[in-house]
C-alpha cells in the first residue's frame, strides 16, 4: 500500500436509501490515521448501512466516499485495497481450511507466495498449528482470530469494524481489543460499529451517534463512559 | 496470465476445492438425474412412443433439472460466515468473479452431464454411435449458455428469503430457447440426420451463448453490489 498522508477515509453528503425509505442523510465523517471512530446507536439507525457503504458493499444513493484519496466509486478497486472488514461472521468458508481460505484471500489481493503469506499470518494469530482444520471446529474466540488474521492479510490501513465483540466471551473480547489497540498505535484507522458502547469506549478516540440515519453526536471522546451515558441514552430517546 | 484470468481461474479452483470436500451438491444432482432417468423409464409407454422419439426430450429435462441442484450451490456457500463480502471486498474486478463461479459451475453441470449420460443409454438402450461427438458438442453448447444465466440467478436469488425455490422460478423460462434447440440438435443427430438439418438450431444455440455470456458477465456488478 503506497504512503499517504491524507484522511484514511472521508464520507461527503452519504445518503442511501431502500425504496423509499431514506436510511441514511447526508453522513460525513473524515477519518485520520490512529483514530477509532466508535459508531453507537439503536437498532435500524444506519450503522452497519454506514459501514457498508465505507467497505464498498454497498452503493450511495447520494454522496461519495474516498479511501485513502481514491473515489470508492470510480477507483473501487484500488480503493478497497486499502480497507478490511472484521464483522460477527469469519468471512470464512467451512468447505476449506483456515490455511486454504487465507491462500485464497491472499491469492485475491494479489499478494506475493499466497501460501507462504496466509502460514505467515496464520502463525501471528497462535493458529499455526491449526492451519489444516476448517473453520467449523474452532471456537468462537478462534475464529475471530483467523476472521483477524484475514482482515490484515493484506496490511490494509483502515479496519472496518461491524459488531466484532459479538458472542465472544470476557477473556477473547479483551484479547481482541489488545490486539486493535496495538494496531491503532501502529497508525491504522478504524471505524467500529456496535451496539455496546462499553465493549469499545476505551479504545475509541471519537465517538458519533446515529439516530435515524442521521448524526446526532460526533465528538472525541472524552471521560469515562458512565458520564457520556445519560447523554447517549437522552440522544437515542431510550 | 492476464490478472483477471489469473483471479477468474483462483475463485473457480476455490469454489472446485469446497464442493470436492463436502460433495453435497454433485452427489445430490448426480442421484437425483438418476432418479429423475428411473422414472421417466417406468413411467414411459414403449408401446405408444419409441425410445428414440422420447429419448431427447427425455435427456434435456434431466440434465436441466440436474443442473439447477448443481447452481443452487454457487452462491448458497458464499452465504455461509458472510463469506460473500469477503469476495466482494477483495480489489478484483467483479467479471472476474463472474468468470469464476461460471467456471466452476461449468465444471459441476458438465460433470453431472458427464454421468448422466452413460446412464440415460443404459435405462433408453438409445445406440449414440457415430452421434456421440455431435451430443457432446451440442451439449456442451448449450450448457454455456444456461449456465451463465443460472450463474447471475443464483447471485441474484441468495439475497432472498427463498433462494433454493426462487432459483427454478427465475431461470426455467430463460432455459426454454437453449432447451428447444438442445432437444431438436439431439433429436436429429440420433436419427442419423445431415448436419445441414440441424445447422440453424446450433447457431441459435451459439447466439444464446454469446448474447447471455456476455450480458450476465455486464449485468453482475450490478447484481451482486447493494
Amino acid at each position: 500500500m503506497p504512503s499517504y498522508d491524507g484522511a484514511l477515509v472521508e464520507a461527503r453528503g452519504l445518503c442511501r436509501s431502500f425504496g423509499r425509505v431514506r436510511v441514511l442523510h447526508d453522513v460525513n465523517l473524515i477519518l485520520a490515521a490512529g483514530e477509532a471512530l466508535a459508531v453507537a446507536g439503536p437498532n435500524g439507525a444506519g450503522k452497519s448501512t454506514l459501514l457498508r457503504l465505507l467497505a464498498g458493499l454497498m452503493r450511495p444513493t447520494a454522496g461519495e466516499v474516498r479511501i485513502l484519496g481514491r473515489p470508492l466509486r470510480q477507483d473501487a478497486a484500488a480503493a478497497r485495497r486499502g480497507v478490511g472488514l472484521l464483522s460477527h461472521q469469519s468471512l470464512l468458508y467451512d468447505d476449506l481450511t483456515l490455511l486454504e481460505n487465507l491462500t485464497f484471500a491472499a491469492r485475491l489481493y494479489g499478494l506475493l507466495r499466497p501460501r507462504e503469506t496466509a502460514l505467515a499470518a496464520l502463525a501471528r494469530a497462535g493458529l499455526g498449528s491449526r492451519a489444516g482444520e476448517s473453520p467449523r471446529r474452532l471456537s468462537r474466540g478462534l475464529l475471530q482470530r483467523a476472521a483477524i488474521a484475514r482482515a490484515l492479510l493484506h496490511r490494509p490501513r483502515i479496519l472496518l469494524l461491524d459488531e466484532p465483540f459479538t458472542a465472544l466471551d470476557a477473556a477473547a473480547a479483551e484479547r481482541l481489543r489488545e490486539e486493535l489497540r496495538h494496531l491503532l498505535a501502529q497508525g491504522m484507522g478504524m471505524v467500529i460499529v456496535t451496539h455496546h458502547l462499553a465493549e469499545v469506549w476505551d479504545l475509541a478516540t471519537r465517538v458519533s451517534v446515529l439516530v435515524e440515519g442521521r448524526w446526532v453526536c460526533d465528538e472525541a471522546r472524552a471521560g469515562a463512559l458512565s458520564a457520556f451515558l445519560p447523554r447517549y441514552h437522552g440522544l437515542i430517546g431510550a | 496470465m492476464p490478472e483477471a484470468v489469473r483471479l477468474a481461474l483462483a475463485v473457480a479452483a476455490k469454489d472446485i476445492r469446497a464442493e470436492l470436500r463436502s460433495r453435497t451438491a454433485l452427489l445430490s444432482a448426480v442421484v437425483f438425474a438418476a432418479l429423475v432417468l428411473v422414472v421417466f423409464n417406468f413411467a414411459r409407454d414403449p408401446t405408444a412412443l419409441s425410445a428414440t422419439d422420447l429419448a431427447p426430450s427425455v435427456l434435456w429435462v434431466t440434465f436441466a433439472l440436474a443442473a439447477m441442484l448443481a447452481l443452487n450451490r454457487a452462491f448458497t456457500v458464499e452465504r455461509e460466515n458472510g463469506a460473500l463480502d469477503g469476495l466482494l471486498l477483495a480489489p478484483i474486478p467483479r467479471e472476474a468473479i463472474f468468470a469464476g463461479k461460471l467456471l466452476a459451475n461449468l465444471a459441476f453441470v458438465g460433470t453431472v452431464e458427464a454421468v448422466t449420460l452413460p446412464l440415460f443409454v443404459l435405462f433408453f438402450n438409445v445406440d449414440l454411435g457415430a452421434a456421440l461427438p455431435g451430443i457432446v458438442a451440442v451439449t456442451a453448447l448449450a450448457t454455456v449458455g444456461f449456465v451463465a444465466v443460472g450463474t447471475i440467478f443464483s447471485a441474484m436469488a441468495v439475497r432472498t428469503r427463498f433462494a433454493e425455490l426462487m432459483l427454478p422460478v427465475l431461470l426455467l423460462p430463460f432455459m426454454v430457447p437453449p432447451l428447444i434447440g438442445a432437444v431438436q440438435a439431439t433429436s436429429r443427430l440420433l436419427s442419423g440426420r445431415p448436419l445441414s438439418e440441424m445447422l440453424g438450431w446450433l447457431r441459435l444455440l451459439a447466439l444464446y451463448d454469446i448474447v447471455f455470456v456476455t450480458l450476465c458477465t455486464l449485468a453482475f456488478s450490478a447484481v451482486v453490489d447493494e
